[in-house]
């Protein structure tokens, strides 16, 4: 039987349009219906393999609502979120689609949106990106043509008004669902709720939170989100992710930017005895405090490296409370295939005739 | 000038930690050339900037006077033709917005929105508020020893009369006005909303 956020003609086409949905996915619908809903981040392959990014998809199955494709994290070069993308949607995922300013300029991103969205593309990510430094080509021209807050009007005008930049206009919209970074942990402290605003303003319709270790430093921000009503225009999923080590921990916070973790965590991983276990309890204790907070409608679980243990962390967290997310079924149709392939291989051709008899003598 | 606590001898050996790129290659020992972005720039270029974002509620209330002062010049910049002034205002405005703001001469100026603090000097460009990598200490991601751009400019906008304007989402930049008078289109603009107003209450 087909989950009921799956198209019952074939898993990769789009659902139904629903009244008040901008897009014709599976995690709008999940977050307008009021469930917790969960994500998660692909780690991008290096290789020009389809299989890599099945396989990589495949941990996730039945567990995740949303699909990250990460457009070069890091400023690091992997495949590109496109191309995750395109695979994504043929097996029938719901990839977020994130898109870095770093990279690409206005003209490559709008042609981007629009080839993304006619994939079957619905959820799209608006980030700047982190600067060119960070990655492990410093000395790559730093494109930033546009920054994420135009990126999130351009795109948002393009499927509201049916046009580009220019005024140009569409024949088709790109019917997405969008969606921004927070990072409530980062200096100006005070400025980031109404950069929440801003962003809403240009047209997030969700935000995942960067990394979120400090958990009454978030409950300071999200008090400020609800004074400003923010809650109720937006989705909000905090990000969490296990650490592998005390050691990792710490240069995370010394070389990537943006990812505040106090000393506490340190601490705390530092005195387990199994650290990767630790890491991974201390994410599940994180998610059972935020998903009590006030407005927060979902996590997005980022575990690099670590992606076999998003399954049992969002279980044994209980976010779900028994739902099941769309899951992978195999096409029963693939399984005689390869039985076929297989019998041929050891030898047993088919006999056409002898079948034909066989099926004239004896009908199913 | 320079704060002692960010001063030249401390950059020798000892990179702040937390970019990469950088701290490795100082570590290689390799030639790091002086004043080069995005890796480092020099600190006293910031000096002049920063003071300017803690007087921003002044340069408020100059720049106001100021374009007040430009457009009763409006008659003398129509005299002699927008296009030929063009050229001398646009060299003295690059002189002294670069002296005060550090301008990059965009030729769309949101100096009053974004509290007197120049976004073009972001290295990422953003116009619309302080990216995700800000360093705990307020400094830049991508320039470990220059103060954001963004977090000067928040602090800029809460002296400022209208600092509210921070608030409000700006257009992409649009590269084709680089290294053209905002001052002069500012004007022209204005004179051109005043005209049309005087026209449409003729017509009332």
């Amino acid at each position: 039987m087909a989950h009921i956020d799956e198209n019952p003609l074939g898993a990769h086409l789009p659902l139904d349009p629903l009244p008040g949905h901008s897009s014709l996915g599976r995690l709008e619908r999940v977050l307008r219906r009021g469930e917790f809903a969960v994500t998660t981040e692909l780690n991008p392959p290096d290789s020009a393999n389809p299989e890599d990014v099945y396989e990589r998809a495949a941990i996730f199955d039945g567990w995740v609502d949303g699909i990250n494709a990460v457009d070069a994290s890091g400023a690091n070069c992997h495949m590109s979120s496109f191309g995750i993308c395109a695979l994504l949607t043929r097996m029938g995922y719901a990839p977020i689609m994130q898109i870095a300013c770093r990279d690409k300029n206005r003209i490559a991103i709008q042609g981007d949106v629009l080839g993304a969205a006619a994939m079957g593309v619905c959820n799209i990510m608006c980030l700047t990106g982190d600067g060119v430094q960070a990655g492990d080509q410093p000395g790559a021209k730093p494109v930033f043509d546009l920054d994420c807050m135009s990126l999130l009007e351009t795109v948002r005008v393009m499927r509201d008004n049916s046009k580009f930049l220019s005024g140009r206009k569409l024949t088709t919209p790109p019917k997405v669902f969008l969606g921004a970074a927070i990072n409530p942990f980062a200096p100006p402290y005070d400025f980031r709720p109404y950069r929440l605003a801003k962003k809403i303003e240009a047209g997030a319709q969700f935000v995942q939170s960067q990394y979120c270790f400090d958990v009454p430093m978030f409950r300071e921000y999200m008090k400020k989100v609800r004074d400003l009503g923010l809650h109720e225009k937006c989705y909000i999923l905090v990000g969490v992710g296990p650490m592998a080590s005390a050691k990792t921990a710490k240069w995370i916070r010394s070389n990537v930017p943006g990812i505040h973790i106090p000393d506490s965590v340190i601490k705390r991983l530092e005195g387990a005895e199994d650290q990767k276990k630790e890491g991974k309890q201390l994410c599940i204790d994180i998610i059972n405090e935020v998903k009590e907070i006030e407005g927060v409608s979902g996590i997005h679980v980022m575990a690099y490296r670590q992606e076999e243990y998003v399954a049992e962390m969002v279980h044994d967290s209980g976010v779900l409370k028994g739902r099941k997310p769309w899951k992978r079924e195999p096409n029963p149709v693939d399984q005689l295939v390869a039985e076929r392939i297989e019998m041929a291989r050891d030898g047993h051709e088919q006999d056409q005739q002898k079948l034909a008899g066989q099926a004239a003598q004896q009908p199913l | 000038m320079a704060d002692p606590k960010l001063g030249e001898p401390k950059l020798e050996g000892a990179q702040k930690p937390g970019n990469a790129a950088p701290a490795k290659k100082a570590a290689t020992g390799a030639f790091t050339p002086s004043g080069v972005s995005p890796n480092r720039r020099s600190r006293h270029k910031y000096t002049i900037r920063l003071w300017a974002v803690r007087h921003s509620r002044f340069f408020e209330w100059f720049y106001h006077r100021f374009a007040e002062a430009f457009l009763l010049l409006h008659p003398v910049w129509k005299l002699f033709g927008y296009q030929r002034v063009e050229r001398p205002i646009t060299f003295v405005e690059k002189h002294v917005k670069g002296f005060l703001f550090d301008c990059r001469m965009c030729g769309q100026c949101a100096l009053s929105s974004t509290g007197m603090s120049c976004p073009m000097n972001c290295p990422k460009q953003l116009r619309n508020g302080p990216c995700g990598g800000v360093r705990a200490n307020g400094n830049c991601e991508v320039e470990p020893d220059m103060p954001c751009v963004w977090v000067q400019a928040w602090k800029g906008s809460q002296n400022m009369v209208k600092g509210d304007a921070i608030m409000n989402v700006q257009k992409p930049v649009n590269q084709s006005l680089r290294e053209t008078s905002s001052w002069l289109r500012v004007t022209a603009e204005a004179a051109a909303a005043r005209e049309a107003a005087a026209a449409a209450g003729k017509d009332a």
